[in-house]
């Protein structure tokens, strides 16, 4: 069993990091920080199912909550508004504050 | 640029979203039932996981999958799927289409 | 199976459907009759079984509940035939409006809503609804006052997601049928809102 390290209300920065291969991690998420909203659970790493290996172990997944003005410059909507993504525990680091 | 994948879109500039719906053509409906078969959903042999699909899909150099209808990206997805696992052969394949061209 | 009584000289992607599909029957992994069944069950899946949640959502508050904590264990509860779907049910309240959007490909709800529209995996759509979603949702005729958060779900994973709306005013004492006939898949999406028509 991974062990699963964050927890809802974590804030956890995704990996800046752009290697080939089938990725489920959106580019534009990619060194952004965030709250974990919730923990969905463990799956098989869609990465390496996606070369016909197993993924397993199943990895822990977690839904992370953005906010849309630290996603994007020159965001021009609320400062409330928020972009949830589900993001792989290998692309998340525990953030600072 | 090399380091963004064409298919992973979210966040470029785009045009107004066309409103417009196609009424499914029954080769598309065939296409999207091959998926559900053949991923094991509906009982039959698991013979191919959605992220290969979606592999296989990014595959597709940037113009033909801008040039490429949705179902079209996905026919040529599970048929290279399909090649790939070693379910059918490139041989077979050519064979057969010259035969289904020739039958019109 | 062809379109009886209509000659169109195949494409070459018709021409990849029909060889593929008939070498996997030679080879038995599928069968005809699987193709056309499944084929036959999408093309009749609507968002009927969407609204119907919705209904009972906007009628049963314990229903509700148990909806938004597991989505998928809510429509089994309500007897709905949805293999292999992970769904998590976002709800709009006066304060947040939701909207779903797959950037990596076009990720939906299928066996709730049936097949997606065109639009939802365009590439206007998958650019530009994380970015600017009050914009692409006036593009909808759907104007979110500034006050309301808008939260945009990116299906990344396994997860699909579908939206709760708001149940509009001037629909107090409406049965479920009547309810789930003014829930369009629009709303569903979050592109739209449930409108008492």
């Amino acid at each position: 069993m991974v062990e699963v390290k964050f927890r809802p209300g974590d804030r956890v920065k995704v990996m800046k990091a752009y290697p080939l291969g089938h990725i489920r991690t959106p580019y534009y998420i990619r060194g952004c920080t965030g709250v974990v909203e919730r923990v969905c659970g463990a799956f098989p790493n869609p990465e390496e199912l996606a070369q016909m290996r197993s993924g397993l172990p199943a990895q822990p997944l977690y839904r992370v909550r953005f906010v849309q003005s630290d996603v994007w410059p020159d965001y021009r909507g609320g400062r409330d508004d928020t972009l949830d993504v589900e993001i792989f525990q290998h692309w998340l680091d525990k953030a600072a504050g | 640029m090399i380091e963004r994948s064409h298919h992973d879109m979210g966040g470029l500039p785009g045009g107004k979203v066309e409103r417009s719906e196609h009424d499914y053509a029954q080769w598309e409906r065939r296409v999207d039932a091959l998926m559900v078969l053949l991923s094991g959903i509906r009982g039959a042999k698991k013979l191919l996981t959605v992220d290969e699909l979606r592999k296989n899909i990014e595959a597709i150099g940037p113009e033909a999958y801008d040039k490429m209808s949705y179902y079209e990206r996905w026919v040529t997805s599970i048929t290279q799927t399909m090649i790939q696992r070693g379910v059918i052969t490139t041989e077979e394949l050519a064979r057969k289409m010259v035969e289904v061209k020739r039958r019109g | 199976m062809s379109e009886l009584g209509k000659y169109t000289p195949l494409t070459y992607f018709q021409l990849m459907e029909v060889s593929l599909r008939e070498l996997l029957v030679e080879k038995g992994v599928v069968s005809d009759t699987d193709v056309d069944a499944v084929a036959a069950d999408m093309k009749s899946r609507g968002p009927e079984r969407g609204a119907k949640v919705v209904a009972r959502a906007w009628t049963d508050p314990a229903f509700k509940r148990r909806l938004l904590a597991d989505g998928t264990a809510a429509c089994v509860e309500l007897g709905l035939d949805v293999p292999a779907l992970r769904l998590v049910v976002v709800e709009n309240t006066p304060e947040v409006h939701n909207v779903i959007v797959c950037t990596l490909c076009s990720c939906y709800p299928r066996m709730l809503l049936g097949l997606p529209p065109d639009w939802y995996k365009s590439s206007n759509y998958r650019k530009r609804v994380v970015r600017e979603p009050r914009a692409v949702l006036a593009e909808f005729g759907t104007r979110i006052p500034d006050e309301v958060a808008i939260r945009v779900h990116d299906s990344t994973a396994d997860m699909r997601y579908m939206v709760l709306p708001m149940r509009p005013a001037g629909t107090e004492g409406w049965n479920e049928e009547r309810l789930a006939g003014i829930v369009s898949r629009d709303a569903m999406v979050g592109v739209a809102l449930a409108q008492a028509t």
